[in-house]
Protein backbone atom coordinates (compact mmCIF):
# COMPACT_ATOMS: atom_id res chain seq x y z
CA UNK A 1 0.00 0.00 0.00
CA UNK A 2 2.85 2.53 0.35
CA UNK A 3 4.48 1.97 -2.31
CA UNK A 4 1.58 2.31 -4.28
CA UNK A 5 0.99 5.95 -2.50
CA UNK A 6 4.50 6.62 -3.35
CA UNK A 7 4.44 5.35 -7.05
CA UNK A 8 0.99 7.75 -7.35
CA UNK A 9 2.82 10.41 -5.81
CA UNK A 10 5.75 10.48 -7.92
CA UNK A 11 3.14 10.18 -10.61
CA UNK A 12 1.60 13.79 -9.64
CA UNK A 13 4.83 15.19 -9.22
CA UNK A 14 5.63 14.22 -12.73
CA UNK A 15 2.57 15.57 -13.91
CA UNK A 16 3.54 18.65 -12.35
CA UNK A 17 6.48 18.72 -14.19
CA UNK A 18 5.14 18.16 -17.18
CA UNK A 19 2.42 20.49 -17.14
CA UNK A 20 4.85 23.28 -16.29
CA UNK A 21 5.39 26.41 -18.93
CA UNK A 22 7.04 25.14 -21.79
CA UNK A 23 10.23 26.22 -23.42
CA UNK A 24 9.71 27.23 -26.89
CA UNK A 25 6.66 26.89 -27.53
CA UNK A 26 7.56 26.52 -31.58
CA UNK A 27 9.97 23.66 -30.44
CA UNK A 28 6.98 21.47 -28.74
CA UNK A 29 4.18 22.84 -31.64
CA UNK A 30 6.81 20.36 -33.85
CA UNK A 31 7.02 17.52 -31.47
CA UNK A 32 3.07 17.22 -31.02
CA UNK A 33 2.76 17.10 -35.16
CA UNK A 34 5.34 14.61 -34.80
CA UNK A 35 4.06 12.44 -32.13
CA UNK A 36 0.56 12.91 -33.98
CA UNK A 37 2.14 11.10 -37.46
CA UNK A 38 3.59 8.27 -35.30
CA UNK A 39 1.58 7.75 -32.65
CA UNK A 40 -1.94 8.93 -33.90
CA UNK A 41 -1.92 8.56 -37.98
CA UNK A 42 0.38 4.96 -37.45
CA UNK A 43 -2.85 3.40 -35.28
CA UNK A 44 -5.32 4.56 -38.10
CA UNK A 45 -4.36 0.74 -39.97
CA UNK A 46 -4.79 -1.47 -36.75
CA UNK A 47 -8.49 0.32 -35.41
CA UNK A 48 -9.65 -0.01 -38.88
CA UNK A 49 -8.89 -3.83 -39.20
CA UNK A 50 -10.08 -4.57 -35.54
CA UNK A 51 -13.20 -2.51 -35.47
CA UNK A 52 -13.61 -4.09 -38.69
CA UNK A 53 -14.04 -7.27 -37.38
CA UNK A 54 -15.49 -5.96 -33.98
CA UNK A 55 -18.48 -4.87 -35.93
CA UNK A 56 -18.93 -7.96 -37.54
CA UNK A 57 -18.99 -9.76 -35.34
CA UNK A 58 -21.16 -7.88 -33.11
CA UNK A 59 -23.91 -8.12 -36.15
CA UNK A 60 -23.46 -11.78 -36.41
CA UNK A 61 -23.69 -12.05 -32.41
CA UNK A 62 -26.65 -9.88 -31.78
CA UNK A 63 -28.38 -11.99 -34.88
CA UNK A 64 -27.70 -15.21 -33.21
CA UNK A 65 -29.54 -13.79 -30.10
CA UNK A 66 -32.74 -12.05 -31.50
CA UNK A 67 -33.59 -15.22 -33.59
CA UNK A 68 -37.02 -15.17 -32.98
CA UNK A 69 -39.59 -13.73 -34.80
CA UNK A 70 -41.19 -11.55 -31.96
CA UNK A 71 -38.03 -9.16 -32.95
CA UNK A 72 -38.07 -7.09 -35.52
CA UNK A 73 -34.35 -7.48 -37.44
CA UNK A 74 -33.50 -3.73 -37.75
CA UNK A 75 -32.86 -4.02 -34.02
CA UNK A 76 -30.01 -5.76 -35.20
CA UNK A 77 -28.47 -3.07 -36.70
CA UNK A 78 -29.63 -0.75 -33.69
CA UNK A 79 -27.92 -3.40 -31.35
CA UNK A 80 -24.87 -3.04 -33.49
CA UNK A 81 -24.97 0.39 -33.03
CA UNK A 82 -25.23 1.39 -29.43
CA UNK A 83 -22.41 -1.56 -28.73
CA UNK A 84 -19.77 0.22 -30.63
CA UNK A 85 -20.96 3.29 -29.97
CA UNK A 86 -21.16 2.70 -25.63
CA UNK A 87 -18.53 0.37 -25.17
CA UNK A 88 -16.25 -0.87 -27.97
CA UNK A 89 -15.10 1.92 -30.15
CA UNK A 90 -13.80 3.62 -27.38
CA UNK A 91 -12.93 1.11 -24.59
CA UNK A 92 -11.71 -1.55 -26.95
CA UNK A 93 -9.39 0.79 -28.40
CA UNK A 94 -8.27 2.47 -25.90
CA UNK A 95 -7.11 -1.48 -25.09
CA UNK A 96 -5.24 -1.33 -28.18
CA UNK A 97 -3.85 1.72 -28.01
CA UNK A 98 -2.53 0.52 -24.62
CA UNK A 99 -0.94 -1.81 -26.05
CA UNK A 100 0.56 -0.01 -29.25
CA UNK A 101 0.95 3.57 -28.16
CA UNK A 102 1.46 2.91 -24.73
CA UNK A 103 4.00 0.28 -24.66
CA UNK A 104 6.17 2.36 -27.67
CA UNK A 105 6.02 5.19 -25.31
CA UNK A 106 7.20 3.72 -22.38
CA UNK A 107 10.27 1.60 -24.64
CA UNK A 108 10.90 5.46 -25.90
CA UNK A 109 11.55 6.92 -22.94
CA UNK A 110 12.92 4.34 -20.97
CA UNK A 111 15.25 3.56 -23.55
CA UNK A 112 16.51 7.37 -23.57
CA UNK A 113 16.71 7.43 -19.76
CA UNK A 114 19.25 4.27 -19.49
CA UNK A 115 20.94 5.69 -22.50
CA UNK A 116 21.41 9.28 -20.56
CA UNK A 117 19.74 11.35 -23.57
CA UNK A 118 17.49 12.27 -20.41
CA UNK A 119 20.42 13.45 -18.55
CA UNK A 120 21.44 14.96 -21.87
CA UNK A 121 18.46 17.37 -21.97
CA UNK A 122 18.32 17.93 -18.03
CA UNK A 123 22.07 19.34 -18.42
CA UNK A 124 21.20 21.65 -21.24
CA UNK A 125 18.66 23.42 -18.58
CA UNK A 126 16.05 21.79 -20.37
CA UNK A 127 12.36 20.37 -18.74
CA UNK A 128 12.87 16.76 -20.19
CA UNK A 129 9.99 15.76 -18.67
CA UNK A 130 7.96 18.42 -20.56
CA UNK A 131 9.67 18.28 -23.78
CA UNK A 132 9.10 14.51 -23.85
CA UNK A 133 5.77 13.97 -22.39
CA UNK A 134 3.56 16.53 -23.35
CA UNK A 135 3.70 16.70 -26.91
CA UNK A 136 2.78 12.91 -26.94
CA UNK A 137 -0.30 14.20 -24.34
CA UNK A 138 -1.16 16.85 -26.22
CA UNK A 139 -1.34 14.36 -30.00
CA UNK A 140 -2.96 11.38 -28.57
CA UNK A 141 -6.04 14.55 -26.81
CA UNK A 142 -6.02 15.71 -30.12
CA UNK A 143 -5.91 12.80 -32.25
CA UNK A 144 -7.50 9.75 -30.17
CA UNK A 145 -11.31 11.00 -30.68
CA UNK A 146 -10.79 10.89 -34.65
CA UNK A 147 -9.52 7.18 -34.06
CA UNK A 148 -12.92 6.39 -32.15
CA UNK A 149 -14.96 8.42 -34.89
CA UNK A 150 -12.85 5.72 -37.34
CA UNK A 151 -13.57 2.61 -35.55
CA UNK A 152 -17.15 3.78 -34.99
CA UNK A 153 -17.73 4.29 -38.87
CA UNK A 154 -15.66 1.12 -39.99
CA UNK A 155 -17.27 -1.07 -37.00
CA UNK A 156 -20.90 -0.35 -38.49
CA UNK A 157 -19.53 -0.69 -41.78
CA UNK A 158 -18.04 -4.16 -40.91
CA UNK A 159 -21.25 -5.36 -38.80
CA UNK A 160 -23.22 -4.37 -42.06
CA UNK A 161 -21.13 -5.95 -44.23
CA UNK A 162 -21.05 -9.77 -42.61
CA UNK A 163 -24.96 -8.96 -41.84
CA UNK A 164 -25.88 -8.50 -45.40
CA UNK A 165 -23.34 -11.26 -46.49
CA UNK A 166 -24.44 -13.87 -43.91
CA UNK A 167 -27.65 -12.89 -45.12
CA UNK A 168 -28.95 -12.72 -41.41
CA UNK A 169 -29.98 -9.10 -42.08
CA UNK A 170 -31.24 -6.79 -44.85
CA UNK A 171 -29.45 -3.83 -45.90
CA UNK A 172 -32.54 -1.99 -45.48
CA UNK A 173 -33.50 -3.02 -42.14
CA UNK A 174 -29.64 -3.12 -40.73
CA UNK A 175 -29.54 0.73 -41.88
CA UNK A 176 -33.09 1.67 -40.44
CA UNK A 177 -32.02 -0.09 -37.56
CA UNK A 178 -28.47 2.49 -36.84
CA UNK A 179 -30.73 5.37 -37.67
CA UNK A 180 -33.61 4.33 -35.29
CA UNK A 181 -34.10 5.92 -31.98
CA UNK A 182 -30.37 6.87 -32.09
CA UNK A 183 -29.19 9.44 -29.03
CA UNK A 184 -26.70 11.87 -30.30
CA UNK A 185 -25.38 12.13 -26.56
CA UNK A 186 -23.63 8.47 -26.84
CA UNK A 187 -21.28 10.24 -29.50
CA UNK A 188 -20.19 12.43 -26.93
CA UNK A 189 -20.11 9.80 -24.31
CA UNK A 190 -17.49 7.98 -26.84
CA UNK A 191 -15.26 10.75 -26.88
CA UNK A 192 -15.37 11.53 -23.10
CA UNK A 193 -14.32 8.51 -22.85
CA UNK A 194 -11.62 8.62 -24.97
CA UNK A 195 -9.79 11.50 -23.81
CA UNK A 196 -9.88 10.68 -20.53
CA UNK A 197 -8.14 6.70 -22.15
CA UNK A 198 -5.62 8.77 -24.02
CA UNK A 199 -4.41 10.92 -20.77
CA UNK A 200 -4.06 7.90 -19.24
CA UNK A 201 -2.70 5.71 -21.65
CA UNK A 202 0.00 8.43 -22.12
CA UNK A 203 0.76 9.49 -19.15
CA UNK A 204 0.82 6.33 -17.07
CA UNK A 205 3.61 4.90 -19.49
CA UNK A 206 5.59 7.72 -19.99
CA UNK A 207 6.11 7.69 -16.14
CA UNK A 208 7.02 3.83 -16.11
CA UNK A 209 9.16 4.94 -19.18
CA UNK A 210 10.47 8.16 -17.19
CA UNK A 211 11.15 6.01 -13.75
CA UNK A 212 13.45 3.42 -15.31
CA UNK A 213 16.65 2.66 -13.85
CA UNK A 214 19.04 -0.18 -14.84
CA UNK A 215 18.94 -1.43 -19.21
CA UNK A 216 17.12 -2.88 -21.61
CA UNK A 217 15.67 -5.70 -19.41
CA UNK A 218 13.94 -2.96 -16.82
CA UNK A 219 13.31 -1.10 -20.05
CA UNK A 220 10.70 -4.37 -21.09
CA UNK A 221 9.65 -4.25 -17.75
CA UNK A 222 8.48 -1.13 -17.14
CA UNK A 223 6.87 -1.48 -20.97
CA UNK A 224 5.18 -4.27 -19.68
CA UNK A 225 3.66 -2.74 -16.85
CA UNK A 226 2.72 0.43 -18.78
CA UNK A 227 0.18 -1.87 -20.75
CA UNK A 228 -0.83 -3.69 -17.76
CA UNK A 229 -1.42 -0.41 -15.81
CA UNK A 230 -2.67 1.39 -18.22
CA UNK A 231 -5.47 -1.04 -18.82
CA UNK A 232 -6.38 -1.62 -15.68
CA UNK A 233 -7.25 2.20 -15.53
CA UNK A 234 -9.53 2.02 -18.59
CA UNK A 235 -11.23 -0.55 -17.40
CA UNK A 236 -11.27 0.94 -14.26
CA UNK A 237 -12.72 4.23 -15.31
CA UNK A 238 -14.96 2.85 -17.99
CA UNK A 239 -16.76 1.63 -14.96
CA UNK A 240 -16.72 4.86 -13.07
CA UNK A 241 -17.32 7.33 -16.29
CA UNK A 242 -20.18 5.29 -17.29
CA UNK A 243 -21.68 5.30 -14.23
CA UNK A 244 -21.23 9.06 -13.74
CA UNK A 245 -22.08 10.20 -17.46
CA UNK A 246 -25.26 7.87 -18.09
CA UNK A 247 -27.15 7.61 -14.80
CA UNK B 1 36.28 27.71 -10.86
CA UNK B 2 33.93 25.25 -9.41
CA UNK B 3 34.36 24.11 -5.65
CA UNK B 4 33.13 21.24 -3.58
CA UNK B 5 33.75 21.17 0.07
CA UNK B 6 32.68 18.49 2.32
CA UNK B 7 30.02 16.33 -0.02
CA UNK B 8 28.21 13.31 1.33
CA UNK B 9 26.39 11.10 -1.04
CA UNK B 10 24.76 7.77 -0.03
CA UNK B 11 22.15 5.34 -1.84
CA UNK B 12 19.67 3.16 0.06
CA UNK B 13 21.80 4.06 2.82
CA UNK B 14 25.12 3.53 1.63
CA UNK B 15 27.61 5.74 1.21
CA UNK B 16 29.10 6.42 -2.15
CA UNK B 17 30.81 9.65 -1.53
CA UNK B 18 32.32 10.40 1.76
CA UNK B 19 33.75 13.74 2.76
CA UNK B 20 34.76 15.19 -1.02
CA UNK B 21 36.08 18.70 -0.72
CA UNK B 22 38.15 19.53 -3.71
CA UNK B 23 38.55 22.55 -6.20
CA UNK B 24 38.25 22.51 -9.89
CA UNK B 25 39.70 25.73 -11.89
CA UNK B 26 39.05 27.46 -14.83
CA UNK B 27 40.85 27.23 -17.94
CA UNK B 28 42.18 23.96 -16.64
CA UNK B 29 41.30 19.95 -17.77
CA UNK B 30 40.91 18.45 -13.80
CA UNK B 31 40.33 14.92 -14.00
CA UNK B 32 38.64 12.80 -11.66
CA UNK B 33 40.59 9.09 -11.63
CA UNK B 34 39.74 5.90 -9.44
CA UNK B 35 38.80 2.08 -10.33
CA UNK B 36 35.54 1.29 -11.46
CA UNK B 37 33.03 1.91 -8.28
CA UNK B 38 34.84 4.14 -6.50
CA UNK B 39 32.61 7.09 -6.91
CA UNK B 40 33.80 9.07 -9.80
CA UNK B 41 30.22 9.08 -12.30
CA UNK B 42 28.32 9.76 -8.87
CA UNK B 43 30.75 12.53 -7.72
CA UNK B 44 30.45 13.81 -11.43
CA UNK B 45 26.39 13.53 -11.80
CA UNK B 46 26.47 15.34 -7.88
CA UNK B 47 28.22 18.55 -9.41
CA UNK B 48 26.03 18.71 -12.23
CA UNK B 49 23.33 18.18 -9.73
CA UNK B 50 22.15 14.91 -11.65
CA UNK B 51 22.07 13.14 -7.95
CA UNK B 52 20.83 15.46 -5.16
CA UNK B 53 23.57 15.58 -2.98
CA UNK B 54 22.97 14.27 1.23
CA UNK B 55 25.14 17.22 2.51
CA UNK B 56 27.61 19.62 1.59
CA UNK B 57 27.96 22.48 -0.62
CA UNK B 58 29.32 22.98 -4.72
CA UNK B 59 29.89 26.29 -5.76
CA UNK B 60 30.04 27.92 -9.43
CA UNK B 61 32.02 30.45 -9.27
CA UNK B 62 30.58 32.56 -6.00
CA UNK B 63 27.08 30.56 -6.37
CA UNK B 64 26.13 27.99 -4.47
CA UNK B 65 24.43 25.71 -6.94
CA UNK B 66 23.12 22.67 -4.43
CA UNK B 67 20.64 25.52 -3.08
CA UNK B 68 19.65 26.80 -6.42
CA UNK B 69 15.87 26.64 -6.77
CA UNK B 70 15.07 25.13 -10.30
CA UNK B 71 14.77 28.02 -12.81
CA UNK B 72 18.42 29.66 -11.31
CA UNK B 73 19.41 25.65 -11.82
CA UNK B 74 18.66 26.11 -15.31
CA UNK B 75 20.45 29.12 -16.08
CA UNK B 76 23.79 27.63 -15.02
CA UNK B 77 22.97 24.81 -16.79
CA UNK B 78 23.05 26.50 -20.18
CA UNK B 79 26.36 26.98 -19.59
CA UNK B 80 27.15 23.32 -19.16
CA UNK B 81 28.05 21.38 -21.93
CA UNK B 82 28.56 17.37 -20.92
CA UNK B 83 30.18 14.46 -23.06
CA UNK B 84 28.46 11.09 -21.43
CA UNK B 85 29.81 7.70 -21.48
CA UNK B 86 27.20 6.56 -24.34
CA UNK B 87 27.52 9.96 -26.28
CA UNK B 88 24.16 10.06 -25.51
CA UNK B 89 23.17 11.40 -28.81
CA UNK B 90 19.54 12.01 -29.70
CA UNK B 91 18.08 8.69 -31.42
CA UNK B 92 15.77 10.18 -33.92
CA UNK B 93 17.85 12.89 -34.81
CA UNK B 94 20.50 13.39 -37.37
CA UNK B 95 24.27 14.46 -36.63
CA UNK B 96 23.19 18.51 -37.55
CA UNK B 97 20.16 18.33 -35.51
CA UNK B 98 22.14 16.98 -32.48
CA UNK B 99 24.36 19.68 -32.39
CA UNK B 100 21.49 22.37 -33.12
CA UNK B 101 19.58 21.44 -30.39
CA UNK B 102 20.85 23.40 -27.96
CA UNK B 103 20.58 26.41 -29.96
CA UNK B 104 17.40 25.94 -30.94
CA UNK B 105 15.89 25.75 -27.48
CA UNK B 106 17.98 28.52 -26.30
CA UNK B 107 19.35 31.20 -28.90
CA UNK B 108 16.44 33.28 -30.60
CA UNK B 109 19.09 33.17 -33.71
CA UNK B 110 17.79 32.24 -37.68
CA UNK B 111 17.96 29.06 -39.35
CA UNK B 112 21.43 30.54 -41.04
CA UNK B 113 23.32 31.61 -38.19
CA UNK B 114 22.45 28.51 -36.39
CA UNK B 115 23.86 26.11 -39.24
CA UNK B 116 26.44 28.35 -39.29
CA UNK B 117 27.40 27.89 -35.57
CA UNK B 118 26.47 24.05 -36.23
CA UNK B 119 29.39 23.78 -38.88
CA UNK B 120 31.94 25.44 -37.00
CA UNK B 121 31.03 23.13 -33.76
CA UNK B 122 31.59 19.86 -36.40
CA UNK B 123 34.40 21.19 -38.12
CA UNK B 124 36.23 22.14 -34.94
CA UNK B 125 35.79 18.54 -33.82
CA UNK B 126 36.79 17.11 -37.19
CA UNK B 127 33.39 15.44 -38.75
CA UNK B 128 33.24 16.49 -42.07
CA UNK B 129 29.91 15.49 -44.80
CA UNK B 130 28.20 13.90 -41.74
CA UNK B 131 25.96 16.21 -40.87
CA UNK B 132 22.87 13.83 -42.40
CA UNK B 133 23.66 11.16 -40.63
CA UNK B 134 21.90 9.13 -37.87
CA UNK B 135 24.20 8.46 -34.60
CA UNK B 136 23.37 5.02 -35.02
CA UNK B 137 25.68 5.09 -38.45
CA UNK B 138 28.49 6.82 -36.70
CA UNK B 139 31.58 4.99 -35.17
CA UNK B 140 31.93 5.37 -31.79
CA UNK B 141 34.44 8.00 -31.92
CA UNK B 142 32.39 10.19 -34.32
CA UNK B 143 30.09 9.71 -31.67
CA UNK B 144 31.76 11.45 -29.13
CA UNK B 145 33.06 13.66 -31.32
CA UNK B 146 29.58 14.91 -32.33
CA UNK B 147 28.51 14.85 -28.69
CA UNK B 148 31.67 17.52 -27.98
CA UNK B 149 30.24 19.67 -30.56
CA UNK B 150 27.05 19.63 -29.09
CA UNK B 151 28.18 20.17 -26.05
CA UNK B 152 30.28 23.15 -27.06
CA UNK B 153 27.85 24.53 -29.37
CA UNK B 154 26.30 27.37 -26.71
CA UNK B 155 30.13 28.60 -25.93
CA UNK B 156 30.09 26.54 -22.40
CA UNK B 157 31.81 27.70 -19.06
CA UNK B 158 32.11 24.07 -17.86
CA UNK B 159 32.35 21.25 -19.60
CA UNK B 160 31.52 17.71 -17.88
CA UNK B 161 33.25 14.51 -19.27
CA UNK B 162 32.15 10.95 -18.03
CA UNK B 163 34.52 8.76 -19.32
CA UNK B 164 35.44 10.02 -22.69
CA UNK B 165 37.69 7.26 -23.73
CA UNK B 166 35.70 4.24 -22.96
CA UNK B 167 35.50 1.69 -25.91
CA UNK B 168 37.93 3.81 -27.91
CA UNK B 169 40.74 2.30 -29.62
CA UNK B 170 44.29 4.46 -28.06
CA UNK B 171 44.72 6.62 -31.17
CA UNK B 172 41.10 7.43 -31.05
CA UNK B 173 41.32 8.35 -27.43
CA UNK B 174 44.19 10.24 -27.88
CA UNK B 175 42.55 12.33 -30.45
CA UNK B 176 39.59 12.86 -27.87
CA UNK B 177 41.61 13.80 -24.83
CA UNK B 178 43.83 16.31 -26.98
CA UNK B 179 40.01 17.71 -28.50
CA UNK B 180 39.10 18.15 -24.94
CA UNK B 181 42.62 19.87 -23.84
CA UNK B 182 42.56 22.34 -26.89
CA UNK B 183 38.78 23.45 -26.26
CA UNK B 184 39.46 23.70 -22.87
CA UNK B 185 42.19 26.06 -23.39
CA UNK B 186 40.70 28.02 -26.22
CA UNK B 187 37.06 28.50 -24.45
CA UNK B 188 38.90 28.87 -21.34
CA UNK B 189 36.35 26.42 -19.60
CA UNK B 190 36.42 24.82 -16.40
CA UNK B 191 36.39 21.02 -17.52
CA UNK B 192 36.21 18.21 -15.67
CA UNK B 193 36.73 14.54 -17.06
CA UNK B 194 36.18 10.77 -14.98
CA UNK B 195 38.52 8.31 -16.76
CA UNK B 196 40.44 5.32 -15.76
CA UNK B 197 42.48 6.02 -18.32
CA UNK B 198 46.16 6.43 -17.13
CA UNK B 199 47.02 7.36 -21.07
CA UNK B 200 44.57 10.55 -20.65
CA UNK B 201 46.27 10.90 -17.24
CA UNK B 202 49.62 11.27 -18.31
CA UNK B 203 48.71 13.53 -21.15
CA UNK B 204 45.74 15.57 -20.20
CA UNK B 205 45.76 15.88 -16.28
CA UNK B 206 46.71 19.65 -15.29
CA UNK B 207 44.89 18.67 -12.06
CA UNK B 208 43.82 15.01 -10.74
CA UNK B 209 41.57 14.02 -8.16
CA UNK B 210 41.91 10.18 -6.95
CA UNK B 211 38.93 8.68 -5.34
CA UNK B 212 39.30 5.54 -3.44
CA UNK B 213 35.69 3.88 -2.22
CA UNK B 214 34.38 7.19 -1.94
CA UNK B 215 37.07 9.12 -0.48
CA UNK B 216 39.47 11.64 -1.85
CA UNK B 217 42.67 9.98 -1.11
CA UNK B 218 44.99 12.20 -3.21
CA UNK B 219 45.31 15.24 -5.17
CA UNK B 220 47.97 16.95 -7.48
CA UNK B 221 49.25 17.01 -11.17
CA UNK B 222 49.98 14.57 -13.42
CA UNK B 223 53.90 15.28 -13.07
CA UNK B 224 53.34 14.48 -9.57
CA UNK B 225 51.78 11.44 -9.66
CA UNK B 226 54.15 9.25 -10.23
CA UNK B 227 56.29 10.20 -7.74
CA UNK B 228 53.00 9.83 -4.96
CA UNK B 229 53.74 7.78 -1.97
CA UNK B 230 49.66 6.85 -1.48
CA UNK B 231 49.71 3.13 -2.20
CA UNK B 232 46.30 3.08 -3.28
CA UNK B 233 47.09 5.28 -5.84
CA UNK B 234 50.44 3.48 -6.97
CA UNK B 235 48.32 0.37 -7.15
CA UNK B 236 45.97 2.09 -9.52
CA UNK B 237 48.51 3.94 -11.60
CA UNK B 238 51.33 0.84 -11.82
CA UNK B 239 48.17 -1.73 -12.32
CA UNK B 240 48.97 -3.07 -15.71
CA UNK B 241 51.99 -4.98 -16.69
CA UNK B 242 53.70 -2.85 -18.70
CA UNK B 243 53.70 0.00 -15.93
CA UNK B 244 55.35 -2.43 -13.59
CA UNK B 245 57.62 -2.93 -15.78
CA UNK B 246 58.75 0.21 -16.47
CA UNK B 247 58.54 1.11 -12.85
CA UNK B 248 60.82 -1.88 -11.96
CA UNK B 249 63.22 -0.61 -15.19
CA UNK B 250 63.07 2.98 -13.34
CA UNK B 251 64.48 1.91 -9.61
Amino acid sequence: MIKFLEQLGLYFILLKKVLSKPEKPVIYYKQTIHEIVFLGLNSVGIITVISFFMGAVITLQTAYNTENPIYPTYLIGLGCRDSILLEFSSTITGLILAGKVGSSIASEIGTMRVTEQIDALEIMGVNSASYLILPKIIATLVFNPFLTLISISVGIVGGWLAGTTAGVVTSEDYIYGIQYAFIPYYVTYAIIKTLIFAFLITTVSAFHGYKVEGGSLEVGQASTKAVVHSSILILLFNVILTQLLLS
Amino acid sequence: MIRVTSLNKSFNGQPVLSDISVSFEAGKTNLIIGRSGSGKTVLLKSIVGLHDIDSGEIWYDDLLFNKLDFHARKEIRKEMGMLFQGSALFDSLTVEQNVRFPLDMFTGKSLEEKTDRVNSCLQRVNILNSNKLLPSELSGGMKKRVAIARAISLNPRYLFCDEPNSGLDPLTAILIDELIKDLTEEYSMTTIVNTHDMNSVMKIGEKVVFLSDGKKCWEGSNKEILDSDCGTLNDFVFANALAKQLRKSLK
